[in-house]
């Protein structure tokens, strides 16, 4: 969706800001939100692709003046309702008023630090022949879905080439909804800075994004 | 805290939480009295992450391929392996890949989506590389980003931005500092910082008269 997540290229957002000596969590709540995050996901109520698409559809105005785990956090509430796990009455009374939905299931102390040290990969088996191959000219498509995508509106309808491809992966477009996983090629594309942002592009520049195969049309 | 505290609202030390932090409080003892969540796993994730995954991984990497040149050829061609050799993986790095610096190319990485970053080397982001003005600029002014982290790149070297758009993470190797040579492996990888690992810097230099083996 054409929503405030997709920054790339904005204006008027200042200066980077780097904090010296930054900590990893800026106060107690923001690890619980982080560690819940991570552990609802696991329950398979939903998936990270889910997540993100939940993110993202916060009104932009909220998006844009919360702070990071702000945004995880109403994506959070909004999940667990969505999803039917509590209802916003519970959520705003803190305590269960109606009987537990069964989830797949429960991240355990034991064995956690051994699971999210193996990770859980998003390649899966090719369906179907690639498309492209490396070397070959591109343009991403100019298209505006509604839903979640990965594909950045500053490279929509902008030429580029094939460099590597990378394999088969969860299509996120679809999986952010429990449409199934669609296992789709990925590529990465290369696009020259001025193909991107015109005569002031950083001459020799290169930037370069994953796109899935449907994002891509032949140049 | 005691399972009662957490659901006492009207208990006096409530009206000390501000907002958000009453509404972290009461979601975590909603989904721990539902069985969705074990506040004991949250304690594990968090000691995970805020303690133990941090860029001192991403260090030993770079460090490893800046004295073995075999092993900077696995890493450049099979990154996951690569990194995978060290005991180093997981959840925001499944899928790594690794791009050198070199005098003629400069490397930076970014999510202008949202925050991929490549957890196991470099741990969680800093609030600056999931803050928009650095998912905003990075791709349409990488060099004013760069100037604003204090590096400056040669115009003759070309910059190279990756956008983390899919779960491919992205792990910049820097260019190995001069003045090093016989440093031991642990001595390099304390000068690999963790923005030279994003792009938005370097590695720690060494003057000339650096001893030749520090401890």
């Amino acid at each position: 969706m054409n929503g405030a997540q997709d920054l790339g290229g904005a204006h008027g957002f200042g200066p980077v800001v780097p904090e010296p000596n930054e900590p990893v969590f800026h106060a107690e709540w923001e690890r619980r939100v982080f560690a819940m995050a991570m552990a609802m996901g696991y329950t398979g109520a939903w998936n990270l692709d889910g997540s993100r698409a939940t993110r993202e559809s916060l009104p932009p105005a909220q998006y844009l003046a919360s702070s990071y785990y702000e945004i995880w956090l109403a994506a959070l509430e909004k999940h667990v309702a969505a999803a039917g796990l509590a209802t916003p009455d519970e959520l705003a009374a803190g305590h269960a008023l109606e009987p537990s939905k069964p989830v797949m299931r429960v991240l355990a102390h034991d064995g956690l630090e051994a699971r999210f040290r193996a990770g859980f990969p998003s390649s899966r088996e090719p369906a179907a022949a690639a498309r492209f191959a490396v070397g070959d000219p591109v343009i991403a498509r100019n298209v505006h879905p509604t839903g979640h995508t990965r594909l950045p509106r500053y490279v929509r309808g902008r030429r580029g080439r094939v460099e590597r491809v990378d394999g088969t992966f969860v299509f996120p477009d679809t999986n952010a909804y429990g449409a199934g996983e669609n296992p789709t090629w990925l590529y990465t594309v290369s696009f020259t800075a001025q193909e991107l942002w015109g005569p002031s592009g950083d001459p020799g520049g290169t930037v370069t994004v994953a796109a899935f195969e449907p994002y891509l049309e032949p140049a | 805290m005691s399972h009662d505290h957490a659901h006492s609202h009207d208990h006096p030390h409530g009206s000390d939480l501000s907002p958000v932090e009453a509404r972290v409080r009461a979601l975590e003892s909603l989904l721990t009295e539902k069985g969705y969540i074990d506040p004991a796993a949250l304690d594990t994730l968090v000691d995970l992450y805020e303690n133990k995954v941090g860029p001192h991984a991403g260090a030993r990497v770079v460090a490893r391929a800046w004295v073995d040149p075999a092993y900077r050829v696995r890493l450049l061609s099979d990154a996951t392996r690569a990194i995978a050799e060290l005991g180093i993986g997981g959840r925001g790095g499944e899928h790594m890949v690794v791009v050198a610096n070199t005098p003629e190319t400069h490397n930076l990485v970014v999510c202008t989506l949202c925050s991929c970053y490549p957890w196991p080397v470099l741990g969680l982001p800093p609030i600056w590389y999931k803050a928009p003005p650095y998912r905003a600029r990075a791709v349409i002014d990488p060099r004013g980003v760069l100037a604003e982290f204090g590096v400056s790149i040669p115009e003759s070297t070309r910059i190279t931005v990756w956008d983390s758009t899919a779960e491919t993470r992205y792990m910049v190797l820097p260019m190995r500092p001069a003045n090093t040579e016989g440093f031991s492996e642990e001595a390099l990888a304390a000068l690999v910082t963790r923005d030279a690992m994003i792009g938005t810097g370097l590695p720690d230099s060494m003057p000339p008269t650096a001893p030749e083996m520090p401890l």
